[in-house]
Parts: structure tokens; C-alpha cells; sequence
């Protein structure tokens, strides 16, 4: 089986967000980077599944070369290859177009997404790339299993979720469940040196859409602290003063 | 502008966000001098539909066969675009829930339309389309101008008031062409707690970390949120120590929510986990360490332990419930 998994390239989770003074870029100085968390499931499954039933994972991300050492941290948890679309990840839209491009060129039986990438967008790419290659896809899945050509799949819906089916090729995007992210060992490292990792240049895609301005959420007002024993103050606060209840 | 609303069904009738999904559409048509095209897919009954015409809705398009009946994100896609082309919305919203998002994107290639996913405010239409979604899940927000002919907007669940607007709401059939291709995935099974409040779109939540101790502490949580009419939630080590499913966990990997009201019990208050709840409106923070870094986040606190704060506050619900219905 041929996996090919999208791995973005994000700040860290602890990572404080701040903007420049005009407010149109993210200040990136002092960020740690990571593959996206809901990514590392994605490899984690895509692993377990060729260990089982033989195959190849490749890793694609878009990205300029600032993303290699995230490249190769997918390549020491395990994927066999990588491809690194030269391009600063535009939108979605961009990015989802490099992907399916690469993937129209080299046919996979899977195509595993995170469920979203925690920087600038929100869960766009896999379907996206699913429309663009005309191939069903099933969206925040916590379990799948593959039984020759079809795969099985649990996926999140509001209050619970829905077993569906679907054959192969699919795009599917990963989320909590689906697998233990690992970590690479000491032999990952080392090997992750010298697999291949290659370059593509981007394909064009219109952008039809653009940033004007961040902002952050305003911080709260100070707390009102409550006096534990008088709860019944909170119940009072939170009718007639906040009027949420 | 001519806005297309799809709107979200369960049991046969409009889900809340479906009716916030009307009246924020109905906003931008008034906005921008339109009409508003509501379209429902699969079950629905008769009265449901025309209750989108209270919202807003000019005409309520509803589509439906053996095929329809169950989410199909690929054939739902395909019906909205098409129904897209022939109102000639020059807009489309959907809310931003699992459906939603599972469908938009093929709707923005479909449509070659630039997308705002994640919403939180009507768009500044002055000379463009310029809008307010979330970005860096939860930790900020961004305005995006859309710049394509055709836009699809995802709006996320809680960020908008429903507001009755009345319309003709006039329903109407809606026979698409479908092709069997896009039925590739099919539906074995749906599994539903639905005595429970969906987390995504409540008004309340109630949320447990690790302060609670263990699976056998949620008891108390779990009649809070049910006085309250509330969902339940948790922090990650919650979810990952399998005290609760993973459904529940909140948080910058977990789901993003914008309640009304969201009550923190023994959680820390760690970023990643307020990247997930920072847009509820209001935050009650119960912790028994003083220093706990939620109370900076908080609009209400109480530094105590919560297996004496909790029980407190449930009498004291009941007691307000008591006199107040
Ligand atoms: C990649 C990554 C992603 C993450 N994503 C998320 C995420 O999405 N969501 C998330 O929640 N976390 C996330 N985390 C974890 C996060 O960093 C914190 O570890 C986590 O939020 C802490 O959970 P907690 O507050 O329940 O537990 P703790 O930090 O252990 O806090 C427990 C709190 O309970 C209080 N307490 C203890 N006993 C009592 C008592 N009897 N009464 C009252 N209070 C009591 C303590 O004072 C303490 O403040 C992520 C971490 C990483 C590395
Ligand atoms: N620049 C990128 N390169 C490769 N894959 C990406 C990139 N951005 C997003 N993805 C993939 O698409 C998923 C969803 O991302 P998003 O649509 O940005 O929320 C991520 O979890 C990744 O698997």
C-alpha cells in the first residue's frame, strides 16, 4: 500500500502568538517549530498500517526550506521518503493544490491529513484535496482499519459518531484515537539523514483570498474572586450580572 | 447579495445552528439588498422547514431521497453547489460544525470561491467582503478579504444571536442531479448519545480536568451540567487517561467552543487548553491553588476544593432553578 500523509509545519503548542505592529504578519522570532499534532497521528497510523500489511509512507509538506528539519523529523518517526513543495504556504487552497498535484503524478491508495493544522487555517486542506482529485473523503476520523480494499472508518460528528465505509483511494483526516503519535528513536534519527528527501517546484493557484490583519483576543477584565463559602453568590453573579444563566 | 443558507437537521428538525445560520445570512442580505435561499437535505419535516421563512428565509429549497437521507459529505457538496448556481448566490454559508466543514472546501473548488472558515462576525461588505474568523485555533483572530466572485462563509456555532426576521419561506423541491460517484462513502452506522447536549453548539458547558481525580469523580460534574441544561467537557490528560471520551476534550488539539458560559473544574488553565475555550463569553474558574494561571483567564473564580465548591453549587443551582421557574 502507497500512504502518502500531509505533514504542516506549525508552532509549537505553547507558543505565545504575536503580530507585527501593522498587523499583517505573525512574529515568528523565538517560535519553536513541530509537526502539526493531528499530523503525527496521521503518520503514526500510516506507519502501523505498511508495518502490517507492507508498504511505503511518504511525507509531503509545503513549505521554503525553514521546514526541513520538521521533514525530517516525520522521516526519523518512520515515513520512507519526503517531498517538500518549494512555496510559502499561501491558503488552503495553494496548499491543497501542490498536494493533489504531487499526488495526481504519483498515485496513492491513501491519503491521510491531519484534522487540522493549529497556525492559519481550518480543516480546508483534505477535502479540498479529496475535490480536487475527485475522491471521497471522510473528515476527523479517530479509528481506521483497512481490510484489502476497503477501509473502515469512525468518524466525529456532533454527540457521537458515524461508522462509515469507503473503498480505496481516499483522503481521510485524522484526529484524536486514530493512533499514539511515537517518537523517534535514536535509530530514526540517524537514518532520517539519508533518506531521500526531494524538492518540487509549486504548481500555480489563484488566491482568492487575503489577510488584512490579525488581532488577539482582548484579555479579560480582572477576576471576581467568590468567597467559597458563599456559592450562592456565584448562582446570583451569573444571572443578574453576566446573565448567562 | 443572494445568500445561500445550508442549514443542519437532526431527527427531522432545524438544529439551533440552523436557525443562527438563517438569521446571520438574513443580516447579510439586508446588508447587502438580497434574498436568502435556505436548502435542507435528507428528512425534514414540513413544519421544521417552513420555520426557516420565520429567520429570514425568502424560499426554502429541501432536497431529499433514499440517498440523501444519511451525511454523504461528497453528494451533500455537490447538491449545495448546484443549488448555489441556480439561486445565484453570490454567497454561501454553512455553519462551521463537522458536516460544515467537511463540505465547504469541495463547495470552494466546486464554486471557485475563497472561503472564511470559522467565522465570528457579519463581513464588512462596504466595498468588499471583509471578515473575522478565528486563526491560530483560538489564539487569535484574522480579517480576511475575500477577493473571489462567489464566497462561502463557515460561521462558527455560538458567535451570532438567532434573531426572527420574518420571509416568505416559501418551500420548495429540490431535485438535484446526483451521480452515483459521489456516493462512495456510505454509512454503516451512527452512533448517538442524544439525551446529551452537543457539546459544540451548547450555550453551557461544564468542563473537569485533572483536579477531579479520576472517572468515578464525574458524577458531580455531570449533574451540574444536566441542572444547568449544559454539555460536559474535560482537559487532554482527561481524554488521554480514557476518564472521558475523546469527544469531550477542549482545547488548542481538542475542539474549539464558544459558549455562553463555561465552568472550569480542576483544570490548570494550561494555554493550550485556553486556546480552545477563550472565546466563551463568560469563565467561572474553580481551583483550589490560588495561582492556578486560569484565574487570569476568568471572569468568576473560587479558590477552594471543588469537592466541596461543587456540591455547593449544585444545591444552590437547584435552589435558583427552584425559584426561578
Ligand atoms: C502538543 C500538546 C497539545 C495540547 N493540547 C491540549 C488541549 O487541546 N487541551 C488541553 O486541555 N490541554 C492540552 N495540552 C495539555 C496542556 O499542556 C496541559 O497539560 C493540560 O491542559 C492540563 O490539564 P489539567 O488542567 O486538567 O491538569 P493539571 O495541569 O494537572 O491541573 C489540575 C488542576 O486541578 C487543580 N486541582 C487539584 N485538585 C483539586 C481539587 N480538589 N479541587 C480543585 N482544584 C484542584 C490543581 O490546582 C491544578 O490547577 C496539550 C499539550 C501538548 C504538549
Ligand atoms: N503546508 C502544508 N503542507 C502539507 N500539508 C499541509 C499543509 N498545511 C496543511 N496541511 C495538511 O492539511 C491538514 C489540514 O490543514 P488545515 O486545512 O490547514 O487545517 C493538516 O493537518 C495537514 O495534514
Amino acid at each position: 500500500m502507497k500512504i502518502l500523509v500531509c505533514i504542516s509545519h506549525v508552532p509549537d503548542t505553547t507558543s505565545k502568538i504575536n503580530f507585527s505592529d501593522d498587523k499583517k504578519s505573525f512574529v515568528t522570532q523565538g517560535i519553536q517549530y513541530i509537526i502539526n499534532p493531528s499530523d503525527e497521528i496521521a503518520l503514526a497510523r500510516a506507519l502501523e498500517l505498511t508495518e502490517k500489511d507492507g508498504g511505503t509512507v511518504t511525507v509531503i509538506n509545503v513549505g521554503d526550506n525553514t521546514t526541513e528539519p520538521t521533514i525530517r523529523k516525520a522521516l526519523a518517526i518512520g515515513a520512507t521518503d519526503a517531498v517538500r513543495v518549494n512555496a510559502v504556504p499561501r491558503d488552503a487552497f495553494f496548499v491543497a493544490t501542490q498536494i493533489a498535484d504531487y499526488a495526481k503524478k504519483n498515485s496513492f491508495d491513501l491519503i491521510l491529513t491531519g484534522r487540522e493544522s493549529i497556525d492559519y487555517n481550518g480543516s480546508l486542506v483534505s477535502s479540498m484535496v479529496a475535490e480536487l482529485l475527485s475522491l471521497p473523503s471522510v473528515n476527523s476520523v479517530k479509528a481506521l482499519t483497512i481490510e484489502g480494499n476497503i477501509a473502515t472508518l469512525d468518524r466525529e460528528i456532533e454527540g457521537g459518531k458515524e461508522v462509515v465505509s469507503c473503498a480505496l483511494p481516499c483522503v481521510v483526516s485524522a484526529t484524536e484515537g486514530m493512533a499514539e503519535p511515537r517518537i523517534p528513536n535514536m535509530r530514526g534519527i540517524m537514518s532520517a539523514r539519508t533518506k531521500p528527501l526531494s524538492v518540487a517546484e509549486p504548481v500555480a493557484a489563484e488566491s482568492m483570498q487575503q489577510i488584512v490583519s490579525y488581532d488577539k483576543p482582548l484579555p479579560r477584565t480582572q477576576v471576581k474572586l467568590i468567597d467559597p463559602a458563599n456559592v450562592a453568590a456565584l448562582v446570583d453573579a451569573l444571572h443578574n450580572e453576566a446573565k448567562v444563566i | 447579495m443572494n445568500v445561500l443558507a445550508y442549514i443542519e437537521t437532526a431527527d427531522g428538525k432545524l438544529k439551533k445552528s440552523a436557525l443562527e445560520i438563517i438569521s446571520y445570512s438574513a443580516a447579510i442580505a439586508s446588508q447587502t439588498g438580497g434574498q436568502v435561499t435556505a436548502i435542507a437535505l435528507g428528512d425534514v419535516q414540513a413544519d421544521e422547514l417552513a420555520k426557516a421563512g420565520r429567520y429570514g428565509a425568502a424560499k426554502v429549497l429541501h432536497a431529499n431521497n433514499d440517498k440523501l437521507k444519511q451525511f454523504v459529505s461528497q453528494a451533500y457538496a455537490s447538491v449545495v453547489a448546484e443549488a448555489a448556481k441556480t439561486t445565484q448566490a453570490d454567497v454561501v454559508i454553512l455553519s462551521n460544525s463537522f458536516s460544515g466543514k467537511a463540505m465547504a472546501p469541495r463547495l470552494a473548488i466546486k464554486l471557485q470561491a475563497g472561503i472564511a472558515d470559522g467565522a465570528v462576525a457579519l463581513p464588512d461588505t462596504a466595498g468588499g467582503f471583509k471578515i473575522k474568523k478565528t486563526a491560530f485555533s483560538g489564539k487569535a483572530f484574522a480579517d480576511v478579504e475575500l477577493t473571489s466572485k462567489v464566497k462561502i462563509v463557515t460561521l462558527v456555532p455560538n458567535s451570532f444571536k438567532v434573531a426572527e426576521n420574518a420571509a416568505t419561506g416559501a418551500v420548495e423541491v429540490f431535485n438535484p442531479q446526483i451521480s452515483d460517484s459521489d456516493f462512495a462513502v456510505t454509512v454503516k452506522e451512527v452512533v448517538k448519545a442524544s439525551d446529551k447536549i452537543s457539546l459544540p453548539e451548547a450555550e453551557i458547558v461544564v468542563s473537569g480536568g485533572r483536579g477531579l481525580k479520576g472517572p468515578e469523580n464525574w458524577g458531580m460534574v455531570e449533574e451540574l451540567a444536566g441542572l444547568l441544561g449544559a454539555a460536559t467537557a474535560c482537559s487532554k490528560p482527561v481524554s488521554d487517561a480514557n476518564w472521558r471520551p475523546h469527544s469531550e476534550h477542549v482545547g488548542q488539539t481538542g475542539l474549539a467552543i464558544s459558549p455562553n458560559l463555561y465552568i472550569a473544574i480542576g483544570i490548570s488553565g494550561a494555554i493550550q487548553h485556553l486556546a480552545g475555550v477563550s472565546s466563551s463569553k463568560t469563565i467561572v474558574v474553580i481551583n483550589k491553588d490560588p495561582e492556578a494561571p486560569f484565574f487570569k483567564a476568568a471572569d468568576y473564580g473560587i479558590v477552594g476544593d471543588a469537592f466541596e465548591v461543587v456540591p455547593k453549587l449544585i444545591e444552590e443551582v437547584k435552589k435558583f432553578k427552584a425559584a426561578n421557574s
